[in-house]
């Protein structure tokens, strides 16, 4: 079906199929920072911006997002690159492949709660899954952001 | 030194945290065919028949390839340098299946759906056999796992495979019974790990392209370009001329893509079909059909006299090696060497396994290979040992342990720990978590008890006399420099590492210099990164390749500037005569090297380095935990390390090295279950049931570092990426004990388990 998406501040116009979940879309679409890490919402690594709520991607139906919001990484570069500079200073990026999907996560938060305590960090990141680092990084970094950076 | 010991953000961050295109996932050709596997719902069983006829008249459905189909040479897809140590045990297709999920037919079609549609329409007809699912009665089942008369080794492994063993394996020094009757103290007792996963979070793929030469080309998430491009060349019976493999950035490896996985399917459908082809597997297929960590029953026994003095060391195993030997052999071998070595005072020493086929995931390599296995029963019986003898476990260990300049009973004649700061690690340790300072076991309120446990690893650096890595550095017309490896950056940083160790010579910025790895057509031969090699041997292989590039350099600044090399001050940037009267750049210098005439040459240093030894880290850690008595729940409070692995090149990547290491190791104490059905299909297949840990499970980690000065590595480098998941098992398993008494010997030590090992006086 020909849906029209809204996706970081534009008009993309789409032709999917009825199942087909807004993670596959958006990567057909070259949205790459939005990665399928198990495609049943356990690892956080889809997670994009529908009407500014985190959602993970993977579960989210195509056909409901026209008329929402959709931002991804892509649409976010400047509060990306604050962060992308913070989590680089604490070495917190390791293989990357979940640390785009934990940005979305971190980037509403500091929209949200920009005071958020270290256990209000891991409260809201939680769902975002890493098997590289450890955390203890992403959360030096995380802290950093929030604190309005280097 | 002006760039090792700094903490350089990593090379690629930038990029990578940017979101652009950048693992192989995001570079699959637009017209690639999509690849599907029929899998086996079986444990163990042969294919009677197969038809594939109905499945093929789906329109979309390119074709459909079994055992039939496929070169029948048989090959191991462990990465491993020659002579390969692993069973040619496999084929890419057979008519004989080995565990729920063993390939049975790769359906090739325009979208995945199209093959997802064909694939209930291959009809097979299964002869299925009992299934082999218990370690203890596998040697001598009445299945064969590997009943084919073609299975094949390059050196003997101890090997009979009508009896599903694959390995054997014993060392003995000394008479060991003889020794354990003059020891005043032994402990004996059973152990197991558990086959975990790796768990990278980016599944298993690649794809393949033929190329206008007419040559496959496959990229791959793979720790191994160079393994994967003999593999395919081996299983395809072509040359390996005809095959490049190229790995673009990959998410995660922790060992798992050390061996091949998809490549070698993808590269047969692409070679066939003459197409572009795509194979990704959804995350059940990646914690199923690739490689895990050994399942390993241990048997030790260990025994000390009255002096303090362990006396020896007993370690007798089952090893399941699941459906494939790949690295059951090595890893028997390496943990060996990565545990026992630790206290070398005694006078008898047994180290052994039997590697036994089973229908299971294979076995393969992850982190920490064999070490990990090894020092878990090996430091829990060391703090039993403690216990039994009144004494302190860390001084029962400070007593024993091996020191710069000694010998093990297991090193081979000429082998020595050449560096070492043990002793002051484990001070460190102690100081960090107050050991001395503090009870070791605790109320902490009603419900909760607290403890503190102990535990010491090893590793190594490299292969001995095995890894060898090759590293050029060319001088670009810019002034420019290019750093080709075959070594494979998986995200722990070693892009930076080695570009710190050539800057540290060069003396240029870190930016003149990119790195350019694991293209099989265009970089030296590196075995690829695994066994904490990277840092040690191709970093050392580097810093001889800056030197010798430098030295050109140099020369050809003294020609150009008409004086003698000797003269002339060089920072890396500028040369000056030691008088100060000339001056020329690299920047000026290179692309005069690059224009015609006589005095043309394009300046490179390239090195091949190898190690007669593998320098061994040493990490020791405190676990602190808190145990609810109500459920047996562990709840980890604190992890304090501290680290000897020689110079640390890159302190922030080095710490984050360590805690993701200590994270994993805390996965496998806690939470990372194994489970099979009695029909051997894996239940903890995603994770929902596979519980990695999530950011609210760690605890706090605290972790130094200690630096000792490694002769033999560059800069005095020995490894990081493995020890450092060694210790959380057996310091976790302490910790518990001395909390609650539970004395918990199977991994993972869920609730259940500590709850029904608690001592009765802490149960609520």
């Amino acid at each position: 079906m020909e849906l029209v998406l809204h996706i970081n501040g534009k008009n993309v116009t789409v032709n999917v199929a009825t199942d087909e979940m807004l993670l596959h879309t958006l990567r057909s679409l070259g949205y790459f920072s939005v990665r399928c890490g198990c495609d049943t919402t356990n690892c956080g690594l889809c997670t994009v911006w529908v009407d500014d709520e985190i959602t993970l991607s993977c579960a989210y139906p195509t056909f409901r997002a026209p008329g929402h919001k959709i931002t991804t990484l892509e649409g976010l570069q400047e509060e990306a690159s604050l962060l992308a500079d913070c989590l680089a200073s604490e070495g917190a990026d390791q293989c990357g492949f979940c640390t785009t999907g934990m940005m979305m996560s971190a980037i509403a938060l500091k929209r949200r709660n920009p005071n958020a305590s270290d256990d209000e960090i891991r409260e809201y990141l939680i769902g975002n899954l890493c098997r590289c680092t450890g955390y203890a990084s992403q959360l030096r970094g995380v802290r950093k952001f929030l604190k309005g950076g280097l | 030194m002006k760039y090792i010991g700094k903490s350089y953000d990593k090379v690629d961050a930038k990029g990578i945290l940017s979101g652009k295109p950048s693992y192989t996932g995001d570079f699959v050709p637009k017209d690639a065919l999509i690849i599907k596997v029929l899998r086996s719902p079986h444990g163990q069983a042969t294919i009677k028949s197969i038809d594939t006829s109905k499945a093929k008249l789906i329109p979309g459905v390119e074709a459909i390839f079994t055992y039939e189909d496929v070169p029948t040479t048989r090959f191991t897809l462990a990465g491993q340098t020659f002579p390969e140590p692993s069973a040619y045990d496999t084929l890419i297709l057979e008519p004989t299946v080995r565990y729920v999920g063993d390939e049975v037919a790769l359906i090739v079609a325009k979208d995945e759906a199209t093959a997802l549609k064909a694939m209930p329409l291959i009809k097979v007809e299964y002869d299925v056999k009992t299934p082999v699912l218990d370690m203890h009665t596998a040697i001598g089942h009445e299945t064969i796992v590997h009943p084919e008369d073609d299975i094949h080794n390059n050196i003997p492994v101890g090997q009979d495979y009508k009896r599903n063993i694959c390995v054997s394996y014993h060392k003995r020094v000394g008479d060991v019974e003889a020794e354990l009757a003059k020891c005043d103290y032994v402990v004996e007792g059973t152990y197991f790990d558990q086959a975990t996963r790796q768990s990278a979070m980016e599944p298993f793929q690649s794809y393949g392209y033929i190329d206008h030469l007419g040559r496959i080309v496959i990229v791959s998430s793979t720790q191994i370009v160079f393994h994967v491009r003999r593999h395919i060349a081996r299983a395809l019976g072509i040359p390996a001329s005809k095959i490049r493999v190229i790995k673009p950035r990959i998410g995660g490896g922790f060992g798992s893509k050390q061996t091949a996985c998809t490549e070698i399917m993808t590269a047969f459908c692409a070679w066939k079909l003459q197409k572009p082809v795509y194979l990704l597997y959804d995350r059940p297929e990646s914690q199923t059909c690739s490689t895990t960590r050994h399942a390993r029953e241990w048997n030790i026994r260990v025994g000390a006299t009255k002096d303090g003095i362990i006396q020896v060391i007993d370690m007798d195993s089952i090893t399941d090696a699941g459906a494939h030997a790949t690295h059951c052999f090595t890893t028997t071998t390496a943990g060996e060497h990565k545990s026992v070595p630790l206290y070398n005072k005694g006078k008898a020493v047994h180290y052994g396994t039997e590697g036994v086929y089973m229908n299971h995931t294979p076995g393969g390599a992850f982190r920490g290979y064999g070490a990990t296995e090894a020092l878990w029963p090996l430091e829990c019986a060391v703090n039993r040992l403690a216990d039994e003898m009144g004494i302190d476990p860390a001084e029962l260990r400070q007593k024993n342990l091996i020191a710069a300049g000694e010998t093990s009973l297991v090193y081979h004649p000429d082998e020595m720990m050449d560096s070492g700061l043990f002793q002051e690690t484990v001070n460190k340790v102690k100081e960090m978590a107050r050991w001395d300072e503090r009870p070791h076991s605790w109320d902490i309120d009603e419900r909760y008890r607290g403890g503190l446990g102990m535990a010491l690893a090893l590793q190594g650096s490299g292969v001995a006399n095995i890894d060898v890595a090759s590293v050029e550095i060319r001088l670009g017309d810019d002034g420019n420099y290019t750093l080709y490896t075959g070594s494979s950056d998986m995200g722990m940083g070693s892009n930076t590492v080695l570009s710190q160790m050539a800057c540290e010579i060069l003396g240029c910025p870190m930016e003149y210099v990119t790195v350019v790895e694991s293209d099989t057509d265009i970089v030296p031969f590196d075995p690829g990164s695994y066994a904490s090699s990277t840092t040690y041997v191709t970093g050392t292989a580097t810093k001889m390749a800056a030197e010798q590039l430098k030295e050109k350099i140099i020369a050809k600044l003294a020609e150009y500037m008409d004086v003698e090399p000797e003269a002339i001050e060089f920072d890396g940037l500028i040369g000056t005569t030691k008088d100060g009267s000339k001056q020329m750049t690299v920047k000026e210098l290179a692309p005069k090297l690059l224009v015609g005439g006589e005095r043309a040459e394009q300046l490179s240093g390239f090195a091949t380095w190898g190690s007669h030894t593998s320098p061994p880290p040493f990490m020791a850690s405190i676990a602190e935990v808190k145990v609810d008595k109500q459920t047996g729940q562990v709840i980890p409070l604190h992890f304090y390390s501290c680290i000897d692995c020689g110079t640390v090149v890159n302190p922030k990547l080095c710490r984050v090295q360590a805690e993701g290491g200590v994270v994993q190791g805390i996965g496998m104490a806690l939470y990372e279950d194994v489970r099979y059905s009695d029909k051997g299909r894996l239940e903890t297949n995603n994770f929902m049931t596979y519980k990695i840990p999530t950011r609210q499970d760690t605890g706090e980690l605290h972790t130094e570092f200690i630096e000792s000065y490694e002769p033999t590595g560059g800069f005095g480098v020995k490894s990081i990426g493995e020890v450092v998941i060694n210790t959380a098992c057996p310091a976790i398993q302490h910790a518990v004990k001395n909390a609650v008494g539970a004395d918990v010997r199977t991994l993972p030590m869920t609730p259940e388990k500590v709850f029904m090992a608690m001592d009765a006086k802490y149960k609520v």
